[in-house]
């Protein structure tokens, strides 16, 4: 006997399951450390005359403790990144949550967004700002592990690094990196406070979510064969 | 060019400095001195007693981060080359002079006299008897003109020349089997690098820098150049070489910096 798809089927899903939730947090904790403890190794060496990380704000008291943080931290940042991505692609989230993505939709979720108008009512669907922000802040975080790469060892990987350009190039990418990820987390802690419920999701799960494209399409090819 | 008739040194003033001032003085400024390293062992005290706390706590964490980075040692050991050679560049790129590099300022370096100075061995090193500059100085020449990165950031294009070391280690009869090479300097920095990167091609005993003898403060008259490591292990002054399987900590190791610091 043929039964109709089942949409009720895994109650637990939820928007945010649990290994993602775990990912997320300690990517936070990565970032964290990789942020305050880069600000401190950038600080014996500035690139920008003018721009000095004040002590509060760096991670390590001596250049060495900032060090010895970034090469801990950098652990933390790729092992993790490495699940997540895993998990992204494997699950099928990347593809459900970040595409399809066209540039009208683009413009319309802009022209949204400067009058006011975006909604945040459903935490389920990125609207295609979102997409875009996430897709890129991965492209950067894929970029800021890579420069990492060819900063720390020019020549174990000089093949990568000449890649890049010379030595304080490199850095310089490093840097503009970092300061694309900061930025993103400026936007998106921002975000997540003035929508709490969005935050409370990425703790508790949020909504159980009915996985809505591929089951649509079991239900209609179940319509049209029966 | 004889090694006792070297570049004329650009931190030493044409005429030297008035040495009969400093002898008047030399009282004062020690005095002034053991004061301030009363008052800061004084201070240092007090500041442990009232974060007392956020020391041991201090250390724990020490504890966890140094671990890591003994582990990164590991990690580095793994991944390095033997036979990769780092990027080299022309002659028309280097920088005259290098930039200099302590942990103390340029006018606290000590020449030291080349033509007393002796460079010795202990360890796994089967002829230690001791070399002088001049012989040194008479062995084939390599160049390397690549590029010195410093732990802090910067880097420029240096241009060196002197013996390689994987040679003269075997001139002298060291046991290249040994896991590490220390160099112990005439100002009490240490150094130690991996067996590995002490053989690889690109590791030389420095006596040059820009086809002329080397300055005073860049470590007159013998020095580390290795293209594999960053700044700090490039010990200068050098005046023991020790080959041993047992592991020391270093001047910056002590300190928290990573020790096997390959680039």
């Amino acid at each position: 006997m043929l039964q109709p798809p089942d949409t009720t089927v895994s109650p637990a899903r939820r928007l945010h399951p649990l290994p993602l939730r775990v990912m997320h947090w300690i990517n936070a904790i990565a970032i964290f450390i990789m942020i305050g403890s880069g600000w401190k190794i950038y600080n014996d060496d500035v690139i920008l005359g003018f721009l000095h990380f004040p002590d509060s704000l760096v991670i390590g008291k001596w250049a060495q403790y900032g060090l010895q943080w970034h090469f801990f931290g950098m652990w933390i940042l790729v092992l993790n990144g490495i699940c997540y991505s895993s998990y992204g692609i494997a699950t099928g989230r990347f593809r459900r949550k970040l595409f399809p993505l066209s540039a009208r939709e683009l413009l319309a979720t802009v022209g949204d967004a400067l009058r006011f108008r975006l909604s945040h009512d459903d935490l389920t669907h990125y609207n295609a700002v979102q997409k875009v922000l996430y897709l890129g802040v991965m492209l950067v975080g894929i970029l800021i592990v890579i420069s990492g790469l060819a900063l720390w060892k020019p020549v174990q990987f000089s093949e990568l690094a000449n890649l890049f350009g010379n030595f304080q190039t490199i850095r310089v990418i490093h840097f503009l990196c970092m300061s694309a990820i900061a930025a993103f987390v400026l936007v998106h802690v921002t975000l997540a406070l003035l929508v709490p419920k969005s935050l409370v999701a990425m703790l508790t799960g949020g909504p159980v979510v009915l996985d809505a494209a591929p089951r649509a399409g079991a239900a209609a090819e179940f319509k049209a064969t029966h | 060019m004889s090694p006792t008739t070297r570049m004329p040194s650009l931190f030493r003033p044409r005429n030297g400095v008035d040495q009969s001032l400093l002898r008047q003085n030399r009282a004062l400024v020690e005095d002034i001195d053991r004061r301030g390293v009363l008052r800061g062992a004084l201070s240092l005290g007090a500041l442990t007693m009232l974060t007392g706390c956020d020391v041991s706590e201090d250390d724990t964490v020490q504890k966890a981060l140094r671990a890591v980075s003994a582990w990164n040692d590991r990690v580095q050991q793994a991944i390095f080359r033997p036979n990769h050679l780092a990027p080299t560049f022309a002659p028309s790129q280097v920088v005259k002079p290098p930039r200099f590099n302590a942990y103390y300022d340029i006018e606290d370096v000590k020449p030291i006299d080349g033509a007393i100075w002796t460079l010795e061995f202990a360890g796994r090193v089967a002829d230690k008897r001791p070399w002088t500059a001049r012989q040194l100085y008479a062995l084939p020449e390599q160049e390397l003109v690549i590029r010195h990165i410093c732990v802090e950031g910067w880097d420029y294009i240096g241009q060196w020349s002197g013996p390689n070391l994987r040679d003269f280690l075997q001139r002298v009869g060291a046991d290249l089997s040994a896991k590490y090479v220390y160099f112990i300097c005439a100002d009490d920095y240490t150094e130690s690098i991996d067996m590995a990167a002490a053989l690889h091609p690109q590791t030389i005993l420095a006596t040059k820098y820009a086809g002329d003898v080397l300055a005073d403060p860049f470590g007159y008259p013998l020095r580390l150049r290795t293209s594999t490591k960053l700044g700090y292990k490039n010990a200068k002054w050098i005046k023991a070489i020790e080959v041993t399987n047992d592991f020391r900590e270093t001047f910056w190791s002590k300190q928290g910096f990573n020790w096997f610091a390959g680039i």
